[in-house]
């Protein structure tokens, strides 16, 4: 049995990353690095795009816009069934000495961001690292946290946040799922 | 001849087999006879016979009461490759598969190419073998296609046939001279035909299947080539020619017109080569690795044909073990052969009589009485007389082949299942292997 | 799958799957860290019973971008005339508990017979006159870059067919990719029954003039000098003068063609420097994909099962590499 709950619609994820949007450029504003973005493959991908063109319309000078595929660096191999389909990692820019703020949808171990952040390295060595997500769930496992957060939604390990984005699943909505069986504190 | 079977202690019981389907082409009996065996012979077949007093009495309803069969191309591997097979072990496996006859190949180490060799052979047949072992001896010395070896001694000492089996005699001029000098002695001469040189490092039929695995292909050539050149000689010499293990319809063809014409050829072909094609590779691997190699569909209908039209006079296993570490090597490096000698029975009868392409009395011409024939041997009838080399067959019972008394296992066959085993198997009247299932009076 | 025995075994949505996987290993390789930790923790032995220096320094560098430990044994040729077991030696490295065996043997056949003994995932670097797959991938991810489609394209394979586990592992990689097969070579070095072996009609060409027509590409196999000693062509001098490609040639091909050789080449015999110096040649960047390929195959069948056999599922949605070619 799976009841599933809506926690945004879509008219609230479009205001949810507006407002994720004005909360990064108020620190983008302060002088400093100069700023790009990398989304987390599959759903931080389109929600970077989605940031970028909020941040230009707020006032912001176009940014880069980067996509990281964590599966190469997943700490669960040999656990987990294989992932065998691998999404494109593109990094068009030089992320040295840049602010790089990471984005994903969901953040809820941290183990996902571990592996970004250990990926992200090996391409160069940004002056900074921030971290964005739309829907904060808590529950962490590692020491990370997020620097801009869209929604915070207290949640057990028995449920399953998921967020729909119109590029990936054709609508924009934050669904809860009660699930019997736990999620299994994978990568996610 | 001498019959060199194991029985230093001559059998001297009476035993009556009542009530079996006789079949004994040799005498034209096909029907539901009882045989009386009196010591080493078999003394009488008639439609009742009373069991004779203080006799044992085999019932034989429903089971075929045939020869025992006579392979006449089988390799004991010894001397010299004893980790593969024995006399003992070889003898074990041909009587658990109904054959009372076994001539054996000289291309043991050393070769059986003197009078010692032949002596071998007998004395450790003697000791030790369950059935009768009847020796060939190389043509050439060593084995080696050059110079004649003493074949009139070999004669003298036993050899049934000769032959550099395993390999042809590639020198034309040379095989000719053994041929001639064959005929004086009504000596059979068996070739393996094999054109080496065109044969080169090919390791299965040449084609479509070789060319996808990779492996270097044998053109049904070099069979068919040396067939032609054999034929050839035999009309030349007009000795008599044996032509081993005909594996293609090429030198099927060729053998019916040669016989057309009178040349004094005869032929046999295997098991393997009527019951399976090239596509076995694929499945068994190196167990499906032998010489020649097993062909297409085209070579094995034409095999089925010449069996049943009597081109091919003989079946024959080419019986030949190999440890499981030899067959258990790359394809390309594993030695040729299979086993075949607890096969034989099942397979003719599975493969050939059931499907209708041979009555049950041909097939045991092409296993018992064809072979004797050719040879000169005293065996494969029931005449009243004969040596009493009986076996008792069950064509229903059904059995998954999954281990076999030979020492060595490399046969694509495990596993299947077939159809047709023997229940008792007599030499020279002694029972030697009798299924406890068979009831004794 | 728990094996890569050879290319006639892959379905033509997994070997897709191989060389769209091939993509972001290939990107891996402009970054300043060129190492995934990916299968950190897998051994991966390379057991080379044949000399083979860049077969095997491609799968050790694959293996390393991934992170896995490597163990390089090369065994003597000498060791298998000998008739020491192969599966004995196998049976060793098994006990060593090593992940993966990229084996390259002599003996066609040899990977199947080692991986249906062992646990560990067996990937064929080349076995006898049989399949070398990933060099049949590579050389298919090659074309696939430049020309963005597989299908349909002329392919002209040159050389000795016979021996060849280039060609053969090429052969059924094309072929279920839909390319038109040509091969071109003497007589002596075309197997019988090629045609109709790939499940796809090869055509068989004596004559380079008239296999190079309207070609998009030319996969030229090395020539071993020593078939000249098994009556295979009369000389070396002979072959290149029937079989060798050099630019007079190449312009009988379509004008992009491209020119692949699997290395090492033997230059100004069956290629000229000038062809494989010249702006149509593939070869350095064959072997660069070389590793990203190697680095595809160890990643994807380093699953607990193996490669997955039903790849088209596990990729829904996805749009394949060929798709986007078109």
């Amino acid at each position: 049995m799976t009841a599933r709950r809506k926690v945004l619609t879509q008219a609230q994820v479009g205001t949810a990353i507006k407002k994720l949007a004005e909360k990064i450029y108020e620190q983008m504003k302060k002088p400093g690095n100069e700023w790009a973005l990398v989304g987390i493959q599959r759903r931080g991908v389109p929600l970077a795009e989605r940031l970028e063109k909020s941040l230009e319309e707020l006032g912001a000078s176009p940014l880069s816009v980067g996509t990281l595929d964590i599966t190469f660096y997943r700490d669960d191999m040999g656990e987990a069934p294989l992932n065998p389909v691998v999404q494109d990692t593109n990094v068009p820019f030089d992320v040295n000495g840049k602010t790089i703020l990471l984005v994903d949808d969901v953040l809820y171990t941290g183990r996902t961001i571990r592996c970004a952040l250990d990926e992200l390295m090996d391409f160069g060595r940004p002056n900074q690292v921030l971290l964005a997500v739309l829907v904060d769930r808590g529950l962490r496992e590692l020491p990370i946290h997020a620097d801009f957060a869209g929604e915070s939604v207290s949640t057990n390990e028995q449920e399953r946040v998921e967020v729909h984005l119109e590029e990936v699943d054709g609508e924009d909505a934050v669904w809860l799922n009660q699930s019997e069986k736990s999620e299994g504190r994978s990568a996610k | 001849m001498t019959a060199n079977n194991k029985s230093n202690t001559k059998s001297t019981e009476t035993l009556l087999i009542r009530g079996g389907r006789v079949v004994d082409p040799g005498n034209q009996r096909d029907a539901e006879m009882d045989v009386l065996i009196e010591g080493e012979t078999i003394s009488r077949v008639a439609k009742t016979i009373p069991a004779p007093a203080g006799g044992r009495v085999l019932e034989a309803k429903g089971l075929v009461v045939m020869p025992g069969l006579v392979d006449m191309h089988v390799h004991l591997r010894e001397p010299g490759h004893e980790g593969a097979e024995t006399i003992e072990s070889g003898t074990r496996a041909a009587a658990a598969g109904g054959v009372t006859s076994v001539v054996s190949m000289p291309n043991t180490n050393p070769p059986i190419d003197n009078v010692s060799g032949i002596r071998f052979i007998l004395r450790r047949a003697a000791e030790t073998g369950l059935v009768r072992v009847w020796p060939t001896g190389c043509i050439t010395r060593q084995r080696a296609g050059d110079g004649l070896a003493e074949i009139g001694a070999m004669v003298k000492a036993g050899c049934v046939a000769i032959t550099d089996d395993g390999d042809s005699v590639s020198k034309t001029r040379l095989l000719r001279r053994a041929m001639e000098y064959a005929k004086v002695f009504d000596l059979l001469v068996i070739e393996h035909s094999e054109d080496k040189s065109l044969k080169g490092d090919g390791v299965m039929n040449e084609g479509a299947l070789a060319t996808r695995l990779g492996y270097r292909g044998i053109p049904k050539q070099v069979e068919s080539i040396a067939v032609a050149r054999n034929i050839a000689l035999a009309e030349l010499t007009g000795a008599r020619m044996h032509l081993a293990h005909i594996s293609t319809r090429d030198s099927v063809d060729l053998i019916r017109a040669a016989k057309k014409r009178g040349v004094p050829v005869t032929a046999e072909t295997t098991p393997h080569h009527f019951s399976l094609t090239e596509e076995a590779v694929v499945t068994y691997g190196s167990n499906a690795k032998m010489n020649p190699p097993l062909g297409s569909a085209n070579d094995r209908d034409a095999l089925l044909k010449g069996l049943a039209d009597g081109t091919i006079d003989a079946i024959a296993t080419d019986h030949a073990p190999h440890t499981r570490a030899a067959k258990e090597q790359e394809f390309s490096i594993a030695p040729f052969g299979v086993v075949g000698l607890e096969t034989l029975l099942p397979l003719t009868i599975t493969q050939l009589i059931e499907p209708g392409l041979l009555t049950w009395s041909d097939a045991v011409k092409r296993l018992c009485l064809n072979p004797a024939k050719i040879l000169n041997l005293p065996v494969g009838t029931l005449s009243e007389g004969a040596p009493a080399d009986v076996v008792l067959v069950d064509p229903s019972e059904e059995r998954q082949m999954s281990s076999f008394s030979s020492k060595s296992q490399n046969s694509p066959f495990l596993g299947w299942t077939l159809r047709g085993f023997s229940q008792a198997v007599i030499v020279g009247g002694r029972v030697v292997i009798r299924r406890e299932a068979l009831k004794t009076v | 799958m728990k094996d890569l025995i050879g290319l006639e075994h892959l379905s033509g949505a997994q070997i897709e799957h191989i060389l769209e996987t091939a993509r972001p290993m290939k990107s891996l390789f402009t970054r300043s860290i060129k190492k995934v930790p990916v299968l950190r923790g897998k051994t991966v032995a390379l057991v080379f019973f044949e000399a083979s220096t860049r077969t095997r320094s491609s799968f050790e560098l694959a293996a390393k971008r991934l992170s896995a430990d490597t163990l390089n044994l090369a065994m003597s040729t000498s060791s298998v005339t000998k008739g020491e077991s192969l599966l004995d030696t196998m049976k060793t490295f098994e006990a060593m508990k090593v992940d993966f065996m990229v084996l390259r043997h002599s003996s066609s056949g040899a990977t199947e017979l080692v991986g249906r003994d062992t646990k560990a995932h067996v990937i064929n670097a080349g076995d006898g006159s049989h399949e070398h797959p990933t060099q049949g991938l590579l050389d298919i991810f090659t074309i696939l870059e430049k020309k963005k489609r597989v299908d349909g394209l002329n392919v002209v394979i040159v050389g000795d067919i016979l021996h060849s586990r280039v060609a053969r592992s090429n052969f059924w990689g094309l072929a279920k990719l839909g390319a038109h097969i040509t091969v071109c070579g003497p007589a002596t070095l075309i197997p019988k029954g090629i045609e109709d072996v790939f499940g796809r009609k090869v055509r068989v060409c004596y004559k380079m003039e008239e296999a190079l027509k309207d070609a998009d590409v030319i996969n030229v196999l090395r020539l071993q000098r020593e078939r000249q000693e098994g009556d295979f062509f009369p000389s070396l001098r002979e072959y290149t003068e029937l079989y060798g490609l050099n630019s007079e040639r190449l312009r009988l091909a379509k004008p992009d063609c491209l020119v692949l050789h699997p290395g090492p080449m033997n230059r100004g015999i069956e290629i000229s420097s000038e062809v494989a110096d010249g702006p149509r040649s593939m070869i350095l960047e064959q072997v660069t994909n070389g590793i990203a390929i190697r680095m595809a195959v160890l990643y994807l069948f380093s699953g607990p099962n193996g490669f997955p056999a039903n790849i088209s599922a596990a990729k829904k949605g996805k749009k394949s590499l060929l798709e986007i070619g078109n």
